[in-house]
């Protein structure tokens, strides 16, 4: 028997796929938020079991702002990859800088809370429980930002030297798959930690 | 055989410097190699855990022996039970995943070749790592080396007031390492399953066995990231002194157990649907049948999928959830039982008015049905939460799961080994020594785990390094330890006869047995690019209906 003589005529079967990247980025997206759901539930389950200060209602504020930031460049990202799907590499360009923008202005004020909470407030990871819990979510979250950042920044630097094409949305459109669920993510975060648990 | 000039390449590549061949090993993103490499490592790690299990057996063979010390005896099951499920049985089964998925589903290579390496060498740095501990973890002098507080690691014993030197930042790394890996290569397998199938093959189409691993590496990406996340908090509470699993800062150490479960059973299901695979394609070809009731084993294995996501707890009946909790998971553990009996009907059903061939590989499964389903009724047993309460953590229990997974999933594996070495290598085993390799384990399985029930029915709890004589336990102790006997020399048997056939084997050809998947309509072994040309298909048999262009499956199903 000969492997050629498998190929069976093909009679007007029309054969599509899902693409293999979106579905490989989706499962990576179910392992993270298996991941942060395991943190998430941790943090709620600890909520107000700390045995020392400081508490949460003393010393956080909701940071609105960057929260705003982050959020807003969900939106940034979509339209730089819908310009790109149209060719317009400039516009995407100037909305993929927009976004890294807003991402890093997210993290620096995750920086500058963190540092007011450590050297004005005290609370370190180890201090009590409230610390641990808010420090590993937050900087879980933190580091994806980061991780995000870094995707970002390569295909910015691609875009720079003019290697970013029409051709390339499909894998673009996936890393801001990732984009979005970092940014879904902090809604999570934000609701947990700045509303449920002060 | 028309492909025979693909078999020149070969000699070229074997007149080739050994160093260059090694690296061509190492450096590889082929599927087919990948898939070779985790079962080999699987089988040095099998090697080592079995020493591990055969040295708690011969220090419990009888009362007050001291073949080994009380802290050495800890290490050896601490180490046997996370060897063997993170570094021998899931490698191995990615490992026939990686290998058999591409073929069957008619592709040239995984989705995410490059991803597929990664992986494996995340798990094999990861198995290194927890070995390492053994030189590299003795921070403290008299603090021990080795892994020594568990596979499921409880807190506080993970503290580090309680484990001092550096042997369970080992454990917890090894696992974090390797869970990364397993989570690559289960986001490789969904890729290729949903988007590197051949004309033709639609998800209705595919043979069961990448339906079945297709839900396995969903579990894994849904379960082993609990665990990632668990071993987070633990390095967090070890390294900067976080407070998740501390109870003097308000912390708890249910919730570490909570979070192992998770993981944990959902994980058994992890490695019992790759078995159910092996299974459900070994039977049909030897019953000469197709697998009866596709779409219901379908239906059942994503029933599986989902009830095993809500069992975790019958693990923690006897620490005191309150009685509402425990009925969920007494009800959701009974309900697991239900599509898993699906299965077994369905495989005695395909067997039913077949022409059963009794082949070392069917041998293999024939057990596995049998034993599988005494596993599954002791399963039950545990699930009434009263029960466990009297059993929980006694050697009812061990013998439970070790019916499970050696019973079940370890006599699949062989059955698997059998079947899908003429197409890995080439050759073909030698028959009578599978057939030895199978009676000789098959009576030290039954020897070591059906005796195993008695002495925790008797009351002798798990995790013990010696026991007082004279109350009930020793004859049985004794039996269960000549078993273990009995299994090494099976497995010696089993690792002479892959060596042996490697070498002096008769060559297999590419359909030694007359089967119907599209692994066995390229060479043995697989040329690098698997297919000269892409098949296209139209049944859930294409090699049944080339064989019978009269009377083809399409036309039925």
């Amino acid at each position: 028997m000969t492997t050629t003589s498998l190929t069976l005529p093909l009679t007007a079967l029309e054969w599509r796929l899902p693409s293999r990247g979106r579905v490989g980025m989706y499962a990576l997206i179910a392992a993270e938020a298996a991941i942060f759901t395991i943190f998430v539930v941790a943090y709620l389950f600890y909520i107000g079991k700390s045995l020392s200060g400081p508490m949460p209602r003393d010393i956080l504020a909701p940071p609105f702002f960057y929260t705003v930031c982050l959020l807003s460049s969900s939106l940034t990202i979509h339209f730089a990859g819908k310009a790109l799907r149209r060719g317009n590499v400039r516009s995407f360009g100037a909305g993929w800088a927009l976004t890294i923008t807003l991402g890093a202005l997210f993290l620096y004020g995750t920086a500058s809370e963190w540092h007011r909470l450590i050297y004005r407030d005290g609370l370190t990871i180890s201090t009590n429980l409230f610390g641990t819990t808010y420090y590993s979510v937050v900087g879980l979250h933190g580091f994806h930002v980061v991780v995000g950042l870094l995707g970002l920044t390569t295909v910015m630097a691609f875009t720079l030297f003019g290697a970013v094409k029409q051709e390339h949305t499909e894998r673009i459109e996936v890393l801001s798959l990732y984009w979005h669920f970092v940014d879904v993510v902090w809604i999570v975060v934000f609701t947990v930690v700045y509303v449920i648990g002060r | 055989m028309s492909t025979d000039a693909l078999a020149l390449p070969r000699t070229e590549l074997a007149s080739r410097p050994i160093v260059a061949r090694l690296h061509d090993w190492v450096t590889t993103v082929d599927h087919k190699r990948l898939g070779i490499l985790y079962i080999i490592y699987a089988l040095v790690f099998l090697l080592i855990a079995g020493i591990e299990a055969t040295v708690i057996r011969i220090q419990l063979i009888r009362p007050h022996n001291d073949f080994v010390s009380p802290p050495v005896f800890n290490r050896m099951f601490t180490m046997h039970g996370t060897t063997m499920i993170f570094f021998v049985v899931m490698p191995v089964l990615f490992g026939f995943a990686n290998y058999l998925i591409p073929l069957m589903i008619g592709a040239r290579d995984m989705a995410f070749p490059r991803l597929n390496a990664f992986s494996f060498w995340m798990t094999t740095f990861g198995g290194l790592l927890l070995y390492f501990s053994l030189v590299g973890a003795n921070g403290l002098y008299g603090a021990g080396n080795a892994p020594d507080v568990g596979w499921f690691a409880y807190a506080p014993l993970t503290s580090r007031t309680f484990s001092v030197g550096h042997s369970t930042d080992f454990w917890t790394l090894a696992l974090l390492v390797s869970g990364f890996g397993s989570i690559g290569t289960a986001i490789n397998i969904v890729a290729t399953v949903l988007c590197m199938r051949c004309p033709g093959m639609t998800l209705a189409k595919m043979p069961l066995f990448a339906w079945l691993n297709l839900v396995m590496a969903g579990l894994v990406i849904l379960a082993v990231s609990p665990l990632t996340a668990a071993q987070i908090m633990l390095l967090i509470d070890r390294y900067l002194g976080g407070h998740f699993f501390d109870t003097q800062a308000g912390g708890s150490a249910v919730i570490w157990m909570h979070f192992f479960w998770i993981f944990g059973h959902p994980e058994v299901y992890v490695l019992v649907l790759p078995a159910f695979a092996f299974v459900s394609e070994i039977i049909p070809v030897f019953s000469r049948k197709p697998i009866f009731g596709y779409s219901v084993m379908v239906g059942a294995t994503v029933a599986i999928g989902f009830i095993s996501m809500s069992v975790w707890a019958h693990h923690m009946f006897t620490v005191g959830m309150g009685a509402n909790v425990n009925t969920f998971f007494v009800l959701s553990t009974m309900a697991i039982a239900v599509p898993t009996g699906i299965k077994i009907f369905n495989w005695l059903a395909t067997m039913w008015g077949g022409k059963i061939e009794f082949k070392t590989p069917m041998l293999f499964c024939i057990a596995f049905l049998f034993q599988f389903l005494a596993a599954g009724l002791t399963g039950v047993m545990l699930s009434v939460a009263p029960f466990t309460w009297h059993l929980g953590n006694s050697y009812f229990v061990v013998a439970h799961f070790h019916y499970v997974i050696v019973g079940g999933i370890l006599f699949a594996l062989f059955g698997a080994f059998y079947y899908w070495f003429p197409k890995m290598s080439g050759k073909m085993y030698s028959e009578t020594l599978g057939r030895l390799h199978f009676w000789l384990f098959f009576i030290g399985f039954h020897l070591t785990f059906d005796f195993m029930h008695i002495p925790g029915l008797l009351g002798m709890p798990r995790r013990i390094y010696t026991y007082e004589p004279g109350r009930g336990w020793d004859t049985w102790n004794f039996i269960v330890t000549i078993g273990v006997f009995f299994q090494a020399a099976g497995i010696l048997v089993f690792l002479g006869n892959l060596l042996w056939s490697y070498f002096r084997g008769k060559a297999a050809g590419s359909d030694p047995w007359d089967a119907w998947t599209l692994e066995w309509s390229t060479n043995s072994p697989p040329p690098a690019y698997n297919f000269a040309s892409i098949p296209v298909i139209k049944s859930r048999r294409p090699l049944w209906d080339l064989k019978h262009p009269a009377d083809p499956d399409w036309k039925y199903e």
